[in-house]
């Protein structure tokens, strides 16, 4: 054995009280006698952690941005401070409200329809019996989760576009054309439509896994009392996924605001910014489009901040609930 | 998710109207998934004529024609771009994967030194991700812009992924690392000789998750790549087709070639590495996540 773990110092506890090592090792050299106990496993985390200290922390720092009027060409420190200049602006511009409100139509539509869409699918699939046709259906759905958002934005385009597929059939059948791509007024229905179709199936998965854990004697006991199909469902499949559900609700309505960025960087040209600006884009154009990057910036940490606060609330809620929530108390 | 074929017997035999209803719902989302990633096969198979006389798009290419890939693949945008791509991906997977796992280990392990404060320090960047322009400050900063390692770098590990990892590492019975530990194997043996063997559904799944992040990835470059030669495929098939697509939308008509097969087929060849791997790793999906992810 190489490895002897601490507690070898004077004042230490005996050595023989084994796992692995004494719990009041707090002096200086106790730290030092155990970081290098633990050198190996620490050295392999160190690409790791010095990319969350660049990446993730480094950028925390870049977020002065917001309280400065920055010019590229002086950088963060020669650039002049504003204080809260930005946000005062911001809450003042008609632009940064109307991002608000449709990032806010998006994420209301994707939490009445997208979220029950997964649960339906996985019940749907609970409840067919061959393996076989189940394994098949669900590779196929799982499927969209892996292409990008360029691909599936033109699949929508070749599908539902002026001169696609459905187009197509409407004028075969000799029933005009609607338009649906680039129609301000069709936008929320098409982003949930594309929504659901890429992720649905992939977020089958916690479902089902879920559902695999549901106790078969309890079917079999509510069977005997006389339990029908919805009945069972509606008393034993739901409530023994209730946890899965209030957690992965919660999750939601913690992400509130976190709807995406890329499918709707793709799509803002097409209706125009009116509809299809949301605040993601709106930090996008104003920054690196207009060059207004200490304002984008502004906007991006307000969202941000936003963003911990509503984690943070739908934390609380889980646990008044008594769910786990997000992480644990 | 260990369930045999036949039905208990508690379940009874549904009506015929149920399972019927239960095989065309099953039809519709297949084909719902299918009917479109199949058109565009068939268009960007199709002969530019067979398009045409369609109005741009078909479901069985009449008379066969690769004129479309042989088209866009000597054009040399494309072939660069994609591989820019496989090389973007190849790295940054390798690396990505290295990282994580080493991470993952090391907060995996119970009582390393610093564990606790490390995974909360790793947990906090889940609740606050940085925005797009201080990551873009730090992209700056760092030297990074026109380099390939903008596109991977900054997305080295995905919290998600580390945790679902971690989780994995977590159910490998302690006993056996014990075990290995007694005969003299040191941390970095136990970790090549016992984890990663017994870890290797979770390994391919997550590999697969970054393949497909790093193949997928496009904003990136249009914000650090002032060359755009150096374009990935992702951006470029956003130059291409969503724009193009866009402008024909918009003019209602289309041109005299059948740029729907070319742009059918650009999107085939950004899907295609993506179809070909997929089966082989799609049987691990429910393993790796969902053992990991729900002990995290």
């Amino acid at each position: 054995m190489t490895r002897v773990r601490g507690g070898a110092g004077g004042t230490s506890p005996p050595v023989e009280k084994p796992p692995p090592r004494p719990r009041d090792d707090s002096s200086r050299s106790g730290h030092l006698r155990r970081i290098r106990a633990d050198l190996v496993l620490l050295a392999v985390a160190v690409p790791g952690l010095v990319y969350f200290l660049v990446f993730h922390y480094g950028a925390l720092f870049g977020n002065v941005l917001a309280f400065q009027d920055f010019i590229p060409f002086l950088g963060v420190s020669g650039s002049e401070w504003v204080g809260l200049a930005h946000f005062e602006r911001m809450f003042g511009d008609a632009l940064f409200w109307n991002a608000v409100k449709n990032t806010l139509v998006i994420a209301a539509l994707q939490l009445v329809f997208f979220f029950p869409a997964p649960l339906a699918l996985a019940l749907l699939l609970n409840s067919v019996v061959g393996d076989t046709v189940r394994r098949f259906v669900q590779s196929v759905v799982y499927l969209p989760h892996f292409l990008s958002w360029v691909i599936v934005v033109a699949l929508f385009q070749q599908m539902l576009g002026g001169a696609g597929v459905l187009n197509g059939w409407l004028s075969d059948l000799g029933m005009g054309t609607v338009s649906i791509i680039g129609n301000p007024d069709a936008y929320g229905p098409l982003v949930i439509a594309q929504l659901i179709w890429k992720e649905c199936g992939w977020a089958t998965i916690i479902f089902l896994a879920a559902l695999s854990q549901v106790d078969e004697q309890q079917y079999e006991a509510a069977a005997l009392d006389g339990a029908g199909y919805w009945r069972r469902l509606w008393h034993v499949t739901l409530p023994a996924i209730r946890p899965v559900i209030a957690l992965l609700l919660v999750l939601r309505l913690g992400e509130f605001l976190s709807i995406g960025f890329e499918q709707f960087f793709l799509q803002r040209q097409s209706v125009g910014p009116e509809t299809g600006e949301v605040l993601e884009t709106f930090v996008y154009f104003t920054g690196f489009a207009g060059g207004d990057f200490g304002y984008a910036a502004a906007v991006g940490l307000f969202k941000g901040v936003i963003g911990v606060a509503l984690i943070y609330a739908a934390n609380k809620v889980a646990h008044r609930l008594g769910e786990q929530g997000v992480y644990q108390k | 998710m260990s369930r045999t074929g036949a039905a208990p017997a508690w379940m009874g035999r549904p009506t015929v109207a149920v399972r019927a209803a239960k095989a065309v719902a099953l039809t519709v989302v297949v084909l719902l998934v299918v009917f479109p990633l199949w058109t565009v096969l068939a268009t960007s198979l199709a002969s530019p004529q067979t398009v045409i006389d369609n109005g741009g798009w078909v479901v069985w290419p009449g008379e066969f024609s690769f004129s479309a890939y042989t088209e866009i693949l000597q054009g040399g945008i494309i072939t660069r771009a994609m591989l820019v791509s496989a090389g973007i991906t190849l790295v940054g997977t390798a690396l990505s994967l290295a990282c994580t796992i080493g991470l993952a280990y090391t907060l995996s392990r119970p009582k390393v030194y610093g564990g606790k404060p490390l995974l909360l320090l790793v947990l906090f960047t889940f609740l606050f991700p940085p925005g797009m322009v201080p990551l873009f400050l730090v992209v700056q900063s760092a030297g990074l812009f026109d380099q390939y390692a903008a596109l991977i770098l900054p997305f080295l590990i995905n919290v998600f992924n580390l945790v679902v990892m971690r989780g994995f590492f977590q159910s490998i019975p302690p006993e056996l690392i014990d075990a290995a530990r007694i005969d003299g194997a040191g941390e970095l043996a136990i970790l090549r000789r016992i984890v990663l063997p017994l870890s290797k559904a979770v390994i391919a799944v997550i590999g697969l998750f970054y393949a497909v992040a790093y193949w997928n990835r496009f904003f990136e470059a249009i914000i650090y790549f002032n060359d755009q030669t150096k374009w990935p495929i992702g951006t470029v098939l956003r130059q291409y087709v969503t724009g193009g697509a866009s402008l024909a939308e918009t003019s209602g008509e289309l041109a005299t070639s059948s740029p729907q097969s070319v742009q059918m087929a650009v999107v085939m060849l950004a899907t295609l590495p993506i179809v070909c791997v997929y089966p082989f790793l799609q049987r691990y999906f429910v393993k790796g996540v969902v053992t990991g992810a729900l002990k995290a």
